[in-house]
């Protein structure tokens, strides 16, 4: 069955908005989906009728706040079929969470000359966290890179796992700016034979993809409501439940406490015990309901109807003239029986800056992101210093991406004076490129 | 009027002072040229200013660097109009006369685009004087 576009797109009230008379074409939505009204109305309804501080009083209110905190946790414990419900932390974002794996697990468990293995195409959240503690705890870092199509090079994966000392591997469940889903089941069962626990970073995974912590057997994973279709203000880390209760709490405060004296304090089970403070009750409100909207999609029709929408991004994008596709393009065939590309293409355009196409684009509505999309060394690997990212979700549609062709024509005129036919008759088609330092 | 008004598209892509050599010392007498490179974190964009005196005069400024329209675009303006100028020339430029001179209405998400040229050349003064380098708050203030 194919996805109902229209009443999709009715549920969502930003997207009837115009910019200077053009109709709305979102296209970044790697960056933060918009949200449909039965999330912001479950969290208006929240707000008007129930709000009070979860887990901290004995009146009515108060526990249908601390249902409703909870009951969210439930629906995520569902959604990623987690074994147990504790094995949930809220936090502020999946950067926090990340944080929170290496901040917690992390400096418990890891001593100087361990190894932690990423590769290049991590966003700086699963990356910083990681430099920090090298600096911290001596630990080494370790890179996988990519090849040329941009596709992980397991080989090297392997050979690192096989040097030793390997203690944890972070990597992403899919890479914001190419795209690339690595085969993560494979990575986690090699991992797990090489002594190493797996982290992965589902920012940019958890709208397209299902996931399964328990099949995937994967230690930690990340993500934030607001990449699908929730609010900001939200992130999850999954953790197994063996890990969790081994784990010193990162912040320390009111709601994670069993007991405290003058001297000392006991830390409550997982999962009180790393959510110190007032926790964000009207966002996993908001998540949860933004969890039961998408649920009523079955993923075999979202992934068709996204693979479509990427496929024929990529035509589309690649009919432009001097347009360079990051990564290979046509789309390859990739190991594993992955999709070549789920989410976002990136590309740059003659040596034109991003910021200057983004901007004219978005003075007819067209909305991209432009930079280095917090990737900046798989910038740096790829020789480019910046990019222009399109990124899809299910309500977007094939004529918002033919807009495109005529509108980066009227741009690329802007800028240099000159046609695509004239640029190409003039040889240009240096792109925007960085000498390479890899 | 527009961001991309047709001075600035000029200046973007014909820059003046635009130069991957940076200016000579002078032989046997004045100063050598003073070179600082700054960048905006936000995008990556990055520009180097190389200032050559003489007699407490600019007889020489030449930029290199990435970016887009509008910071090339500002540090083409800005090399024009500090050729033959002092130092103090520099001490007395801030954002306001900087954007007077491109003379289009710049957003807050442009912003540091537009000054990263006279932030550049500010902090290659601060260099020359020996004081503490500014910071993009100040720029921007």
């Amino acid at each position: 069955m194919s996805l109902p576009i229209a009443k999709i797109r009715q549920a969502f009230p930003i997207l009837r908005r115009l910019i200077d008379g053009h109709p709305l074409a979102y296209l970044d939505n790697a960056a933060t989906t918009q949200k449909p009204d039965g999330v912001l109305d479950a969290m208006n309804a929240y707000y008007r009728t129930q709000n009070a501080n979860a887990h901290r009083g004995m009146h009515p209110l108060a526990e249908e706040a601390t249902d409703a905190y909870e009951g969210a946790r439930g629906v995520v414990q569902k959604f990623l079929h987690a074994c147990h419900s504790e094995e949930i932390i809220f936090t502020k974002s999946c950067t926090e969470a990340i944080n929170l794996a290496a901040k917690s697990w992390g400096r418990t468990n890891l001593h100087p000359g361990d190894r932690v293995i990423l590769t290049i195409l991590e966003h700086h959240s699963n990356i910083i966290p990681w430099i920090q503690l090298k600096e911290e705890r001596g630990i080494e870092l370790q890179w996988v890179d990519i090849d040329d199509d941009g596709n992980l090079r397991f080989d090297r994966l392997e050979r690192f796992l096989h040097e030793g000392n390997a203690k944890l591997v972070a990597i992403t469940g899919q890479s914001n700016v190419l795209g690339m889903q690595p085969p993560l089941q494979e990575i986690i069962g090699r991992s797990h034979a090489a002594g190493a626990r797996v982290l992965v970073d589902a920012a940019q995974l958890v709208a397209h993809h299902p996931i399964d912590v328990q099949k995937l057997d994967c230690d930690f994973l990340a993500f934030s409501g607001h990449k699908l279709y929730g609010p900001t203000g939200i992130g999850v880390l999954y953790g197994k439940r063996e890990f969790l209760e081994h784990m010193p709490p990162m912040l320390g405060g009111g709601g994670m406490v069993q007991n405290v004296t003058e001297e000392s304090f006991i830390p409550l089970d997982p999962p009180a015990r790393f959510e110190a403070g007032t926790p964000p009750i009207a966002e996993a409100v908001g998540l949860a309901a933004a969890i039961d909207w998408l649920s009523q999609f079955s993923w075999e029709d979202i992934i068709h109807h996204e693979q479509q929408l990427l496929v024929h991004a990529g035509v589309v994008l690649s009919s432009i003239p001097n347009l360079t596709i990051l990564g290979r393009f046509p789309l390859q065939p990739t190991p594993y029986n992955l999709p070549p590309r789920t989410g976002c293409l990136s590309f740059t355009l003659d040596n034109l800056h991003p910021h200057d196409l983004t901007e004219i684009l978005g003075r007819e509505g067209i909305c991209l992101r432009a930079g280095h999309h917090c990737a900046e060394p798989l910038h740096r690997r790829l020789g480019f210093a910046a990019s222009t990212r399109l990124s899809i979700a299910l309500y977007n549609t094939p004529e918002e991406i033919n807009r495109l062709p005529a509108a980066i024509e009227r741009a690329r005129e802007i800028l240099t004076g000159k046609t695509a036919d004239s640029a190409r008759a003039h040889g240009r088609v240096a792109n925007y490129k960085l000498q390479t330092t890899h | 009027m527009d961001l991309y008004a047709e001075n600035i598209l000029d200046h973007y892509r014909n820059p003046r002072g635009k130069s991957p050599l940076l200016p000579q010392r002078e032989r046997g007498q004045g100063r050598g040229p003073i070179q600082h490179t700054e960048s905006n974190p936000a995008c990556g964009d990055e520009i180097t200013v190389g200032i050559s005196l003489q007699n407490d005069h600019i007889s020489e400024i030449c930029w290199d660097g990435t970016g887009c329209a509008i910071s090339q675009a500002a540090m083409s303006m800005l090399s024009e109009e500090l050729e033959g100028k002092t130092l103090e020339d520099i001490d007395h430029l801030t954002k306001d006369s900087l954007l007077a001179l491109l003379g289009v209405p710049i957003g807050p998400r442009r912003l540091k685009c537009a000054l990263l040229g006279l932030h550049a050349c500010k902090n290659a003064l601060c260099q020359f004087q020996k004081i503490p380098l500014r910071s993009w708050s100040e720029t921007v203030a």
